[in-house]
């Protein structure tokens, strides 16, 4: 009886709803980690009083909004990386929209042309050197990487992070399969190790002297660097803006999409356009190091030092569509193997 | 006194039982069963629907990879935890030495610590920049990485050493309770009658605890096959690496789902196969605890071989980590203080608590109803029941996601057309979504763990007990369940810990601005920020250490009574 007792007061406690939806809300789905999210959506509040509502997690939240369908309380998804927030419009879990505002702030490249995505942060893909073993100028471009000189000298994380993907897809824009799988074995078998670990940790890699060159996004090199104990192993690296001469670097970006079922869609408009506006893209320049979208604020001063990022023009949703491709060539490959 | 080891006809007590049993039981295992099921059967039904074939790929490229590995893991994880967990069990049962009453509780303590956590607590004391490989090259003059080698913590023999740490305590436990529940005086005929001690133990002790100790076994492996966060930061490609590359990168949820259910049935043949060996035993413990456990004395190096046995796994798998994240969080209090943390602490204990309930009584239903209609039916209801355990947290919150949407949006669209309101999402989103998630994953170790002891118990005492009147229900409360509290404890400290530590499911299940000790570890520790996360993966452990440490002193008293 007892038992039973308990166990009914506990479903009871158990079904109500931990949040209440009052007015004034707007509810996140984000890929990106809460806390990083944290400053910019207290500077919402301030401004304009609508309290935010998070759920981070990097798996399921599109199963979890397509299920929901019509009653889903998101209004908006966060996401990084292109093919994510791509992923979403295909499976018609998002809706256009478009203001004054918005079309403004994040320029046409940058945004979905029906305004299901915009963009809000763009990262570079870059290629970090040895300043001890590797001549300033000895590799340039994204290509350079298969050539057999650099055998055993490289370092990267899976071939199977979207990061990496996404780099491997522009290439099969760039230059078709056949000729791109060529290269991602060369560069399979420049490996100094098989693919583990973060960006940061092929960054920590070149400092031990494991290998010579790595490929990583440029926030975590600017992490490190803001980052007392890590400045030390980041200063042994020295960054390249690949194929800055030719087609441009591989960018890829973080950007916010506004859900079909939106209940506070309102809101959630005032957060896409605050997100997009100088002040709030100014914290994301400075807080974690990466290239605002908004053309009218500049990168942040750690960032800019490392010299002007020419982004590759590559429309972003054929990075997108070639997603498949890449992550299967990354099997046939073995890039992952021993 | 004992009627056991001797094989008898299973059928054989069945009928006695089954015939004045009311059929309340097994309509409340029948129901229990399908709504435990729903998710498992979500996941199956969503195999059905993938975006393309993945099978040709994958078989063309990674798929044996993943086979061999995933097997060499398992196999490593699986000698690892019973070499430890039953001679570390077998030492503290059966043995006098110096700080044994400690050890009884301390060989659980790494069960508190995650396996991400210890993971990456190892990773950043043995790599190349951390403390031990900096020590060496102090001494011996090395300049960088390539003057020396140094055995890589970012491997399958890593994996399987920091996995096997942290699920020994299964072992430990289960193996532990079932030494306990074994009347000595087996033991003593055994020696009577010339076997050696070491004989005995093969002979008569393990296949009497077999059925307690596949159940840990199986709970240990289960949970190594779904693995994904430390073989992933550890670049060991298992096949969960394989499901979520095709869930993630190549948006095919139903592939995904495929391989998921694949890696069911690899488990259910184990599960079957390790059941079929056995089918011809049955045993019957009644436990005498006028007879208590006479310890081994033991000459002095023994005792400290024993010692040495017990300490090491403890050091291993929870000293080190723990002085480790003790040492990073006082470094970075300042960074990592968060008044939430209280609130975070608490959203774990009441969930993990809640669900600990939930699937003890889940569990006893299920083990109990069972007892009352040993059926086919009935059995494959059990199997049926405990599969949760054996799939990616991740893949069964989709399958927690499917049901549970399906039904608030039914029941909105029924609402909104008869009455015109909507109730909107009742359950979705919701602590009962991730309590509903908890006791599915979680119910292999509390049916399974309460099934093997209630087969133990001899069905005279039912008999008995229903001889003078007692409903089925009253039988269990007044006669099983006070048996069986050693091992209610036990399950229930499981389930506990485990909710603690759980993961994946928590992060796609909570509510908005929730966030459990884990769900606030993971954001730092996947941000690569293992610092900042020191602090509460420090909580997290001490949290999971008060009820191991309560609930051990509750399952040794069991026998010290009486």
């Amino acid at each position: 009886m007892r038992m039973k007792l308990a166990a009914t007061a506990a479903i009871a406690l158990a079904t109500l709803p931990i949040t209440a939806n009052a007015e004034g809300e707007v509810n996140i789905y984000s890929y990106r980690q809460a806390y990083l999210l944290e400053p910019l959506l207290n500077a919402f509040e301030k401004e304009t009083g609508i309290e935010s509502n998070v759920v981070f997690a990097k798996k399921g939240l599109a199963e979890r909004l397509e299920r929901e369908g019509r009653n889903s309380p998101a209004d908006v998804v966060m996401t990084v990386d292109i093919s994510r927030i791509n992923e979403l419009v295909e499976r018609d879990l998002v809706q256009g929209v478009s203001t004054e505002t918005l079309e403004k702030n994040i320029p046409e490249n940058l945004r979905h042309p029906e305004g299901k995505w915009y963009a809000l942060t763009t990262r570079g893909r870059l290629i970090f050197t040895s300043r001890d073993r590797v001549e300033e100028g000895e590799i340039t471009t994204y290509e350079e990487l298969a050539d057999p000189k650099w055998e055993d000298r490289i370092c990267t994380r899976s071939g199977k992070h979207p990061y990496n993907i996404a780099l491997f897809s522009s290439m099969i824009a760039h230059h078709g399969e056949a000729e791109t799988e060529k290269w991602l074995a060369g560069l399979k078998n420049n490996l100094a190790r098989k693919p583990q670990g973060g960006d940061r940790d092929q960054i920590k890699a070149i400092a031990e002297g494991v290998c010579d060159v790595s490929i990583g996004n440029s926030y975590y090199y600017g992490n490190m660097l803001q980052d007392e104990n890590q400045r030390p192993i980041a200063e042994q690296v020295r960054l390249v803006f690949p194929n800055a001469e030719g087609r441009g670097t591989h960018v890829n970006i973080s950007g916010i999409a506004l859900t079909k079922s939106a209940p506070n869609k309102e809101e959630a408009i005032k957060l896409m356009e605050f997100l997009s506006s100088p002040e709030a893209q100014r914290i994301y320049a400075e807080a974690n190091t990466e290239y605002p979208a908004n053309p009218a604020v500049k990168p942040s001063g750690l960032v800019a030092e490392w010299g002007e990022i020419h982004p590759d023009d590559l429309p972003l949703h054929t990075i997108a569509e070639n997603r498949n491709a890449a992550v299967k060539m990354v099997d046939r490959v073995d890039y992952n193997g021993e | 006194m004992t009627e056991a080891v001797t094989s008898i006809d299973p059928g054989l007590t069945q009928p006695l039982l089954a015939r004045r049993t009311s059929k309340r039981w097994l309509i409340s295992a029948v129901l229990t069963t399908a709504v435990v099921a729903l998710p498992v059967l979500s996941v199956i039904f969503l195999a059905f629907f993938p975006e393309e074939n993945i099978w040709p790929h994958l078989l063309e490229t990674t798929l044996p990879r993943y086979l061999v590995t995933t097997l060499q893991l398992m196999a490593g994880v699986g000698v690892l935890t019973l070499v430890i967990g039953l001679a570390t069990a077998w030492a503290v049962t059966m043995c006098e030495f110096p700080g044994r009453k400690f050890f009884e509780w301390a060989m659980l303590l790494p069960f508190a610590v995650p396996a991400y956590v210890i993971a990456y607590v190892y990773t950043s004391l043995l790599d190349y920049a951390g403390p031990v490989q900096g020590a060496l090259r102090d001494w011996f003059g090395w300049q960088n990485a390539t003057d020396y080698w140094f055995p890589e913590i970012r491997s399958l023999e890593g994996a399987i050493l920091m996995i096997g740490l942290v699920l020994y305590p299964y072992v430990y436990l289960l193996g532990r309770a079932a030494f306990l529940e074994q009347s000595p005086s087996l033991f003593a005929v055994s020696r009577s009658l010339g076997h050696s001690a070491l004989s005995t133990f093969f002979r008569v002790v393990l296949p009497i605890a077999r059925p307690a100790i596949a159940v840990g076994l199986s709970l240990v492996l289960m949970e190594t096959l779904n693995d994904f966060g430390t073989v992933d930061f550890f670049a060991v490609q298992t096949l969960t690496a394989g499901l979520f590359d095709t869930w993630m990168n190549l948006g095919n949820l139903g592939g995904a789902a495929q391989i998921a259910t694949t890696m069911l049935v690899f488990v259910v043949i184990l599960v079957t196969l390790e059941r079929y060996s056995r089918r011809r035993q049955q045993q019957f413990a009644a436990r005498d605890n006028r007879d208590p456990i006479q310890r081994f004395t033991m000459s002095m190096p023994r005792q400290m071989i024993c010692v040495a046995v017990c300490a090491i796994p403890v050091i291993l798998g929870f000293a080190i980590p723990g002085a480790t994240l003790a040492l990073y969080a006082w470094e970075y209090f300042d960074q990592s203080w968060n008044p939430d943390f209280l609130e975070n602490a608490l959203n774990s204990l009441f969930l993990s608590g809640t669900a600990a309930l939930t699937t003890l009584i889940v569990g006893v239903t299920l083990a109990y109803s069972r007892r009352l209609h040993n059926t086919r039916g009935m059995q494959v209801l059990m199997r049926l029941s405990s599969l949760g355990y054996a799939m990616p947290g991740a893949v069964l919150a989709v399958g927690v996601i499917v049901p549970l949407a399906g039904f608030d949006n039914w029941l909105d669209s029924l609402t909104r057309e008869w009455f015109g309101f909507s109730t909107g999402l009742l359950l979705s989103g919701t602590a009962f979504a991730m309590i509903f998630a908890y006791t599915v994953r979680f119910l292999a170790v509390s049916a399974g763990s309460v099934e093997s002891a209630l087969q133990k118990i001899t069905p005279s005492m039912d008999m008995a007990s229903r001889s003078l009147g007692h409903t089925p229900g009253k039988t269990l409360v007044h006669v099983h369940l006070p048996i069986l509290r050693g091992t209610l404890m036990t399950a229930a400290l499981v389930v506990f810990v485990d909710c603690m530590k759980e993961l994946p499911a928590t992060l796609i299940l909570r509510p908005f601005n929730f966030e459990t000790l884990a769900t606030y570890v993971y954001q730092f520790a996947s941000d690569e920020r293992l610092y900042h996360s020191a602090l509460p993966a420090l909580i997290i452990v001490l949290a999971g250490i008060i009820p191991i440490i309560l609930m051990s002193r509750s399952i040794s008293n069991t026998r010290a009574i009486g």
